[in-house]
């Protein structure tokens, strides 16, 4: 811990906090024509400041910290970057700012038109995501960190009940109570985590607890809570309707990044703050319900008659990859097994927020093209829609892990981990989600490649379909980055320190 | 000793709004439940804050301050529940 209360470029991701937070509060009072120019404006800037985060790490070699108005720790709050949180604020720089783009179309104000609700309630929302999203990855301290998801909760649900029908204002209740639930646990548990070590900084906790009887309490109950925030199976229930009622652009981010924040949580507490305390047994119990979200979840998309509900369904199935580290890391702590797994984790969650932004998006284009989006309706959608439907496909090589997709390479880092931690079981539900999700995107491409049933091709909307082919492009191509560069990841990992 | 008491009191509130934010359906009575389970949380960081008396202190600041910001997100929180079960009763009105 640096004795000035920064370390240098330490005020970067202070910054990538605030201006989110900062414009999401100025986009109030200046009206939704404004308020979309002063979000398109920002995009660029926290791009830039999340891509200066990464640089900074990486040559660096250890986390970015900062103490806010110099009171270290444990009076005062700090801020810490690690691989980690740069890795994951460069996909939610990219994420946000290409739903922003996309949404112009239909949230956007053009000149001369009349202010509209909707309009005026997105962007501020949109912000206020990125700021949350932004907190929870480079919060390091436990409270801090639940501000940051009551913040992601409180942007993310009004976004779901957006159009104001009955059953998205149903599906938004649903997800306010599961997610209220889930960060009521988690303040339970950091209760009790104050007890014992008298301290919420997370690089100071790791020091202080052991595996007495409160710590374990306290991590099953925030692990319980931060699940109900991730909605891994069976805590998923609120997920399909709430992401696949909103509209396109909030689909996307609530897919790609609102499950991510908890997730990255997950991991502070894990292998942050009770670093080698979790049995091996916790690990294999955390896998085993990723598992039956894989399969599970991959077959509900599977039978699922609507576009927006598949692509949800999938959303279930591809955070229970994310689970799969858990035991992995434990296989053989501190060497290159454990590495692998590390990285293939981080890896999924980055190329799956890439990859379902960019379907959430293809499938909206859909169906404002061919007017609903039954799966038994879509024949001749490749004729009236194909850049969504080549979107759509793209990014379900991703899904899939067919290389050289980011997909590809999360799936094989994950998958040889397995192996060579002698556990062999998760690389056959490995193999078996990734078949799994072939079938459901296959259903989907078959049923829009059939020949006849739409009508004129409807007007073209150019810059929305570019930008979710763009995001499915990247989300393949992320498999194409050498290796060696995903040492970023690596940086500053707490269980590995002495 | 009575910190015991405020943890213990802040126990079994979390019980009896755990139970009711798990058991009952009724929008209503499941956000209650869930101001309950807050308070017992609340009252729980009360009686761990008496720690602080072993460093010399009346009582150690942090946990006040947590629960004090811990109040203002569940007041936020209420106000959210209920303005949205308020929309959802209007829209099952409408025909």
């Amino acid at each position: 811990m640096p004795p000035d209360g920064a370390t240098p470029w330490g005020f970067l991701p202070l910054l990538a906090v605030m201006l989110p937070v900062a414009g999401m509060v100025a986009a109030l009072p200046l009206g939704a024509r404004w308020a979309e120019r002063l979000a398109l404006a920002l995009m660029p800037v926290g791009l830039l400041l999340a891509l200066g985060t990464a640089v900074a790490v990486q040559a660096a070699g250890a986390p970015l910290w900062h103490a806010l108005g110099h009171w270290a720790p444990p009076l005062g709050l700090a801020l810490r970057a690690d691989g980690l949180s740069a890795a994951m604020l460069l996909a939610a720089a990219v994420v946000i700012g290409a739903t922003a783009v996309f949404a112009r179309a239909q949230f956007g104000t053009p000149a001369g038109a009349p202010e509209a609700r909707a309009a005026f309630a997105f962007w501020p929302l949109l912000l206020g995501i990125w700021g949350a999203t932004n907190l929870a990855l480079v919060a390091n301290d436990l409270f801090t960190a639940y501000v940051a998801l009551e913040l992601l909760t409180f942007a993310a649900m009004p976004l779901v009940a957006l159009d104001g029908r009955r059953e998205t204002l149903a599906a938004a209740l649903r997800y306010l109570m599961f997610a209220l639930l889930g960060s009521v646990l988690y303040l339970l548990g950091a209760a009790l985590l104050y007890g014992v070590a008298g301290t919420l900084d997370v690089v100071l906790l790791a020091g202080r607890v052991d595996g007495s009887l409160p710590v374990v309490v306290a991590a099953a109950l925030m692990t319980a809570g931060l699940l109900a925030k991730t909605a891994l199976l069976p805590l998923h229930l609120w997920l399909p309707p709430a992401h696949a009622g909103a509209p396109a652009a909030g689909s996307a981010v609530l897919s790609a990044l609102v499950v991510k924040g908890s997730f990255v949580l997950l991991l502070r507490l894990w292998y942050g703050v009770l670093a080698g305390i979790p049995g091996p047994a916790a690990g294999q119990l955390l896998a085993a319900l990723g598992a039956a979200a894989i399969l599970l979840g991959s077959v509900a998309a599977l039978a699922q008659p609507r576009l927006k509900l598949l692509v949800a369904y999938s959303t279930v199935a591809q955070i229970g990859y994310l689970f799969l580290m858990f035991p992995l890391m434990a296989a053989m702590p501190d060497t290159e097994t454990a590495a692998k797994a590390w990285t293939g984790g981080i890896l999924q969650a980055v190329s799956h927020a890439l990859a379902k932004a960019a379907m959430f998006l293809a499938v909206g284009l859909m169906a404002a093209r061919i007017g609903h989006d039954r799966l038994d309706g879509l024949a001749g959608a490749g004729r009236a829609a194909p850049v969504p439907l080549l979107t759509f496909g793209l990014a379900g090589l991703t899904l899939m892990g067919v290389p050289p997709s980011g997909g590809f390479a999360a799936k094989w880092l994950l998958l040889s981990a397995a192996i060579e931690g002698g556990q062999w079981w998760w690389a056959l539900v490995i193999l078996a989600g990734g078949l799994l999700t072939g079938g459901y995107v296959y259903r989907v491409l078959a049923a829009g490649l059939a020949g006849g049933g739409a009508g004129p091709p409807a007007p073209r909307a150019a810059a929305p379909e570019a930008i979710a082919l763009g995001l499915a492009i990247l989300s393949v191509l992320l498999g194409l980055v050498p290796l060696a560069a995903f040492g970023l990841v690596q940086v500053g990992r707490m269980d590995m320190l002495p | 000793m009575t910190a015991t008491v405020f943890g213990l009191l802040g126990a079994a509130l979390v019980g009896i709004g755990l139970f009711g934010l798990l058991a009952r359906p009724e929008p209503l009575l499941r956000i209650l439940a869930f101001n309950l389970l807050g308070g017992g949380v609340f009252l729980v960081f009360g009686a761990v804050a008496r720690r602080g008396a072993a460093a010399g202190l009346a009582a150690d600041p942090v946990p006040q301050a947590i629960v004090l910001t811990g109040i203002v997100v569940a007041f936020a929180a209420t106000t959210l529940a209920v303005a949205l079960v308020l929309r959802l009763a209007e829209a099952e009105d409408r025909p």
